[in-house]
């Protein structure tokens, strides 16, 4: 499928009930053209050139030829309805994908401009610089300590005792943890709360210096105050990574990115700078997704 | 018939949205329609110097009053409930401001009832007045349009409107100057005709309320800001 047509009525009622055609009103793209975003997909200062990006599961594609910069420090939104290739996506960018046999990707995927598929890259230091923090906070059924702690082991980040000590005290700073964990760094994760999981999971993911963070719906199983904390922590380190968050709150993602993608069936439909989107996105079906219009 | 979905703003998945939003957009139009009401009964009423007309439209105010407080009440509602976007954000966002506009010319009409008391109390013969019915006739139009222009979400009707209003604020230089001739030509006209010249200045701004809601349909039409900008530029965002 090429192209998908919408239809979004251009009648009003009038009060008295009459309805008079009106002028077309803005957005005015209404049709997704393979290969075509509008907006701004491309960055001046890219962390990742992304470019005619395809993937397949068996012979079914579920991304159609995307082309996205991700800009150094940025943090970008995906959004889009389920099934629409945001994770998808997103999960190429540290070769995630890899783990499913039936899975294909094809295209120009560069991180720094060194391709992400090379077959002689390692994926274990690849996925050290792309973190990744999940939906479901998933901490080993270890310690506090020894959850941040793995990372920086099995990496070699740390001779002595006292640096992993830094390393682990650090990261749950940046996480906004550390007060809350310090007394008791050798209690089991597993018996943290869920929001306190997920920042774990966060400190986790940056203990081991990542330059960029994957985030799939990080909030959607936290209580407000936890997503607080979490979006928070968003901003903080937005700062010194580079961050990639997908979400299915339109309010999160107009509340902590810069540049929002919206995704539809396996299409980049509109990439803008999401205050745009949010006021006036550019492509219809953008703004009929983020009004509630469908999805 | 056409129903409440042929509206653009009637095809929400969540129908309690729709109405939310269709609900907003008819009270606008409702306490647009008693403004001007008020604004056309205020004018004849000065004209035929009727007081008791006069008193009438004064007590109603409070009614325009109230309809403000309601529908900012139900505007901030909708925020509170489901954090609109896009045009839907833009709806709500326009309402709030262009209602504190109705409410100004409510207090425009209340203005020119006040001074319809004051000159039917004098009962002299009317200076000024051909003035006043020209003008008042013509930001009646620009109030009416204006109103229609959002109903139909016509931006380019809306920015015929921030034109006309131009024309209103000549006519008004023109009508003042007359009046001063007249001030001049005899001392004791000066009294009356400045009540008059209240009155030309209380149409005169209802024009400029007009021209906000017409910049506000445009906002709400084309999502760019035209306020504060020379109407070239309004044009240019129209005609995109």
């Amino acid at each position: 499928m090429n192209s998908v047509n919408t239809t979004i009525t251009s009648e009003v009622t009038q009060p008295d009930e009459v309805a008079v055609p009106v002028q077309e009103s803005r957005p005015t793209e209404t049709i997704i053209e393979e290969g075509k975003t509008v907006g701004s997909p491309y960055s001046d200062d890219p962390k990742f050139k992304l470019r005619d990006v395809e993937v397949f599961y068996g012979d079914s594609p579920a991304i159609k030829k995307i082309s996205l910069d991700i800009g150094r420090n940025e943090v970008i939104a995906f959004i889009g309805p389920s099934g629409c290739g945001k994770s998808t996506f997103l999960r190429c960018l540290n070769r995630m994908n890899d783990s499913i046999d039936i899975c294909r990707v094809k295209g120009s995927l560069k991180l720094d401009d060194h391709d992400i598929y090379d077959p002689k890259r390692d994926v274990v230091e690849l996925r050290a610089r792309v973190g990744m923090v999940f939906q479901k906070p998933n901490p080993f059924p270890k310690s506090i300590y020894d959850n941040v702690a793995y990372g920086p082991r099995i990496h070699g980040l740390a001779n002595r005792k006292s640096d992993l000590d830094e390393i682990v005290e650090n990261s749950l700073r940046k996480a906004g943890l550390w007060e809350e964990v310090k007394d008791r760094l050798d209690a089991n994760a597993t018996g943290m709360s869920g929001g306190q999981q997920q920042r774990l999971c966060i400190a986790r993911a940056i203990a081991v210096s990542p330059e960029v963070v994957l985030m799939d719906e990080p909030c959607s199983a936290l209580d407000p105050i936890a997503t607080a904390k979490v979006e928070e922590l968003i901003a903080e380190l937005s700062a010194s990574y580079t961050i990639v968050i997908v979400t299915h709150s339109m309010q999160q993602a107009a509340r902590v990115s810069h540049r929002t993608a919206y995704f539809h069936l396996g299409h980049l439909v509109e990439v803008n700078e999401t205050n745009k989107v949010f006021t006036s996105p550019e492509h219809d079906l953008t703004e009929s997704y983020i009004t509630g219009r469908f999805g | 018939m056409p129903t409440k979905t042929d509206d653009v703003y009637g095809d929400h998945i969540s129908h309690k949205f729709n109405d939310e939003l269709m609900e907003l957009k008819t009270e606008f139009l409702k306490m647009g329609g008693m403004v001007e009401a008020q604004l056309e009964r205020a004018i004849e009423a000065l004209v035929d110097g009727d007081g008791y007309a006069a008193d009438e439209i004064r007590a109603n105010d409070k009614k325009v009053d109230q309809m403000e407080i309601e529908i900012d009440e139900e505007a901030t509602l909708i925020i509170a409930r489901r954090q609109p976007t896009a045009r839907d954000l833009r709806l709500v966002i326009s309402v709030i401001k262009m209602v504190a506009d109705l409410e100004r010319v409510g207090d425009e009409a209340k203005k020119i009832a006040k001074l319809t008391i004051n000159l039917s109390e004098e009962g002299q013969a009317p200076r000024g007045y051909v003035e006043v019915r020209h003008i008042g006739s013509h930001v009646l139009t620009l109030l009416h349009d204006a109103l229609d222009a959002f109903a139909r979400l016509d931006s380019e009707q809306a920015l015929r409107i921030m034109k006309e209003d131009k024309r209103v604020d000549e006519e008004y230089q023109a009508a003042a100057r007359t009046l001063l001739t007249f001030m001049m030509e005899d001392t004791r006209n000066i009294s009356r005709c400045m009540s008059v010249m209240w009155v030309l200045r209380a149409l005169e701004r209802v024009g400029d309320h007009a021209c906000n809601i017409a910049e506000n349909v445009i906002f709400m039409v084309k999502g760019e800001d035209v306020r504060h900008t020379p109407v070239e530029e309004a044009e240019k965002v129209v005609g995109r």
